[in-house]
C-alpha cells in the first residue's frame, strides 16, 4: 500500500527525486552553481553522435524528409520586392515524419533511450504535435505511452486543435489524460511518472534536443549539394527553444557557421497562458510569445531541471508575426504550391516571406518544418472556431490584429511583415532572471561565462549589464 | 435505468484540485475553477452514468472517477466556411 502524501505540495516538494528516476540523468553533477553549468557536456554524455542519431530515426520513419523549393511562392514575393530583391525560399516538409511533425525527431531519440534504459513506458506533458509523435514513436519500440494534455476550459470546450492532437495520440494506442487549463498538468506529471515509473519524455532533455541536430544537418548538407552553398538564413518557429537549439546545432555541425539563425512566434502578446478565460481566445497554441519570450528569457523554467533547449544560446535574429498573418500564408500556400499543411507549422514561413523581401534574389532561405493537416488543424476549423468564440475576424492590415479580439488577414502579400523582435531586450531579462535564481553578488567568472555563452555574447557584455542592473 | 456493461469504452472525469487547493501561480479567473481531468478505457464492472466506476485505459492501467460518457467520440471538423479564405490565391485577387 502506498502511504506518499499525494498533496500538490507535497508532490511538488518531490519534484528533483522523481526527475532523477524517471530521466536516469543526474543533473546535479553537471551543476556549477543554481544558474551555471557544463551545458555541453550534459550533452555529450548522452553519448548519441549525428550518425547514430540519423540510424535510429530512420529505424522508426523519420528524417530524409524533402525539401521543396517554393517556386510560385518565391516569384509571388520577387513581384512585390525591390529589384534584385526576394530570396529563394526552401520549405523542410517534416510533415513526412511519422506523426506528421518534426517532433518525430525530438521523440525518436527520447523513446530509443526509454527503451534502452528499460523503461516499460513513456509519459509526455504536451498539448503540442509532441504527443502524437511520442506516441507514434513509442508504439514501435514496443513501449507503452501516457500523454498529459491541456485541453478544455473550464465549460469543457477545447480548441479543436488540440483535440484533434489528442485524438491522433489516441489513435496510435497512447492513453491520454485530458485536463482543464492550468499548470497544475506539472502536478499530475509528477504524480504519474511516480506512480507508473515511466520515462519522462520531456521536450527539453539532451536526448530530445539531440533528436533536432538531424533536422539542421539535413538542411546544410542537401543546401550545399544542391546549390553549392550554404543557407544564408534557416528560420525557425520558437516556443520552448528545443526546435531552434537541435537545428542550429545540426546546421553548425553540417559547416553552416554563417547561416543566420531566425526565431520565430505568433505575437500573442496580452493574452494568459494559464487563463480559462483567454484558452480559447488564441488560435495558436504553440510556437506563440506565450512560450517563446518566458522560455528564451529563462530556459530552466522547464519539466527537468536543466533545459537542453538554450534557444538564445542560438539565435541571431527574431520576428514575431500575426494570427491573420499565419493564415493568410497558410492559404496561400496551398493556392500557389498545390500542399495543405497544418498552419502552426507555417508560422515560420509567414516570416520567411517578410525576410526574403529584404535578401538578395541569389541568396536562399530555409523554412524548417511544416506539419500534417486535416479535421480541426486547419485554418478554417480555426477561425471558424475564434468566429464562435467572439472573436472578430476580418479581411485588412495585420497591423490591427489584436491578439484574444481581432484576427485580420492581410489583404495582400505585400501587407505581411510581421516586426521584429529585439534580442538585446530578450537578454537582458534573461540575466534579471538569473539574479533572482542566483544573487547577482555571487556571480563568479564561471557564471559569467556561462552567460555570455548563452547568450551568445561575450564576458565585457555581461559584466557591464550587471553594474546595470546593479544601479537600479 | 439499463446499466452499462462492462467492458464499454466509456470516458471518466475526476476533479483533481478543488478551486482552494490550486497553485499559488493561477490566475484568478482559472483559481475559480476546480482542476478536472478525462480520461477514457473499458469498464471494469458494470456501472451507470454519474457513477464512480472503476476503468481499464487502453495500456492497462486502472483509474477511478464518475462515468460521464459511453463511447466517447471526437467530432470535430474543418468548422464552418470562412468566406474571408476564399478568394486568397485565386484569380479573384490577381
Amino acid at each position: 500500500m502506498s502511504t506518499r502524501d499525494n498533496s500538490y505540495a507535497a508532490v511538488m516538494a518531490r519534484k528533483n527525486e522523481i526527475m532523477k528516476m524517471s530521466v536516469g540523468l543526474d543533473y546535479a553533477s553537471y551543476a556549477h552553481s543554481p544558474i551555471a553549468f557544463d551545458y555541453e557536456c550534459m550533452m555529450d554524455d548522452t553519448g548519441y553522435t549525428i550518425e547514430d542519431i540519423l540510424r535510429i530515426q530512420h529505424e522508426t520513419k523519420v528524417g530524409n524528409t524533402p525539401l521543396f523549393e517554393l517556386r510560385n511562392l518565391t516569384n509571388a514575393v520577387r513581384k512585390i520586392s525591390e529589384p534584385g530583391k526576394g530570396a529563394r525560399i526552401l520549405l523542410k516538409d517534416e510533415a513526412a515524419n511519422a506523426s506528421g511533425s518534426f517532433k518525430a525527431r525530438r521523440a525518436a531519440v527520447s523513446v530509443f533511450e526509454a527503451a534502452t534504459k528499460g523503461y516499460n513506458g513513456v509519459i509526455a506533458a504536451t498539448s503540442g504535435n509532441y504527443g502524437a509523435a511520442v506516441a507514434s514513436q513509442a508504439v514501435q519500440r514496443g513501449l507503452k505511452c501516457i500523454v498529459i494534455q491541456e485541453v478544455y476550459d473550464s465549460r469543457g470546450i477545447g480548441q479543436p486543435e488540440i483535440v484533434e492532437k489528442g485524438r491522433k495520440c489516441e489513435a496510435y494506442g497512447a492513453e491520454v489524460i485530458k485536463l482543464t487549463v492550468g499548470p497544475e498538468l506539472f502536478y499530475i506529471h509528477l504524480l504519474t511518472l511516480e506512480e507508473t515509473g515511466f520515462f519522462n519524455s520531456s521536450l527539453y532533455t539532451p536526448f530530445a534536443v539531440k533528436g533536432v541536430e538531424s533536422l539542421g544537418w539535413e538542411i546544410g548538407n542537401e543546401v550545399k549539394d544542391r546549390y553549392g552553398k550554404t543557407p544564408e538564413a534557416v528560420i525557425i518557429t520558437h516556443a520552448g527553444g528545443g526546435n531552434l537549439t537541435g537545428t542550429a546545432r545540426g546546421l553548425l555541425a553540417a559547416g553552416c557557421e554563417d547561416t543566420r539563425v531566425v526565431a520565430c512566434s505568433v505575437d500573442l502578446s496580452g493574452l494568459h497562458m494559464a487563463s480559462d478565460h483567454d484558452f480559447n481566445r488564441k488560435s495558436f497554441t504553440t510556437g506563440h510569445t506565450g512560450f517563446g519570450i518566458p522560455f528564451a528569457t529563462w530556459p530552466d523554467r522547464a519539466d527537468v531541471p536543466r533545459n537542453a533547449a538554450r534557444s538564445l544560446r542560438y539565435m541571431d535574429e527574431y520576428h514575431l508575426v500575426t494570427q491573420g498573418e499565419v493564415f493568410y500564408i497558410t492559404e496561400l500556400l496551398t493556392k500557389l504550391e498545390g500542399i495543405e499543411r497544418g498552419p502552426a507549422g507555417n508560422t515560420s514561413l509567414t516570416a520567411a516571406v517578410a525576410l526574403a523581401r529584404q535578401m538578395d534574389e541569389d541568396e536562399i532561405i530555409v523554412v524548417q518544418e511544416t506539419e500534417y493537416t486535416g479535421a480541426g488543424k486547419h485554418h478554417n476549423s480555426q477561425l471558424s472556431f475564434a468566429r464562435e468564440n467572439g472573436i472578430e475576424v476580418r479581411r485588412g492590415d495585420p497591423k490591427d490584429n489584436i491578439p484574444g479580439k481581432t484576427i485580420v488577414i492581410p489583404e495582400q502579400l505585400d501587407q505581411v511583415w510581421g516586426k521584429v523582435q529585439d534580442i538585446e531586450q530578450l537578454r537582458k531579462s534573461y540575466l534579471k532572471n538569473a539574479a533572482r535564481q542566483h544573487p547577482l553578488s555571487d556571480w563568479d567568472e564561471g557564471d559569467v561565462g556561462f552567460l555570455a555563452e548563452d547568450l551568445k555574447t561575450d564576458m565585457s557584455w555581461v559584466r557591464q549589464q550587471m553594474q546595470e542592473i546593479n544601479g537600479e | 435505468m439499463a446499466s452499462i456493461p462492462a467492458g464499454s469504452w466509456v470516458e471518466i472525469e475526476k476533479v483533481v484540485l478543488n478551486p482552494e487547493e490550486r497553485a499559488p501561480t493561477v490566475p484568478d479567473d482559472t483559481k475559480l475553477t476546480p482542476y478536472k481531468m478525462w480520461v477514457s478505457g473499458f469498464l471494469a464492472e458494470d456501472g451507470q452514468t454519474g457513477e464512480e466506476v472503476r476503468i481499464q485505459t487502453i495500456i492497462g492501467r486502472e483509474l477511478s472517477g464518475k462515468l460521464v460518457r459511453v463511447n466517447p467520440s471526437y467530432s470535430h471538423s474543418f468548422g464552418k466556411v470562412v468566406p474571408e479564405l476564399l478568394k486568397i490565391g485565386t484569380r479573384w485577387e490577381q
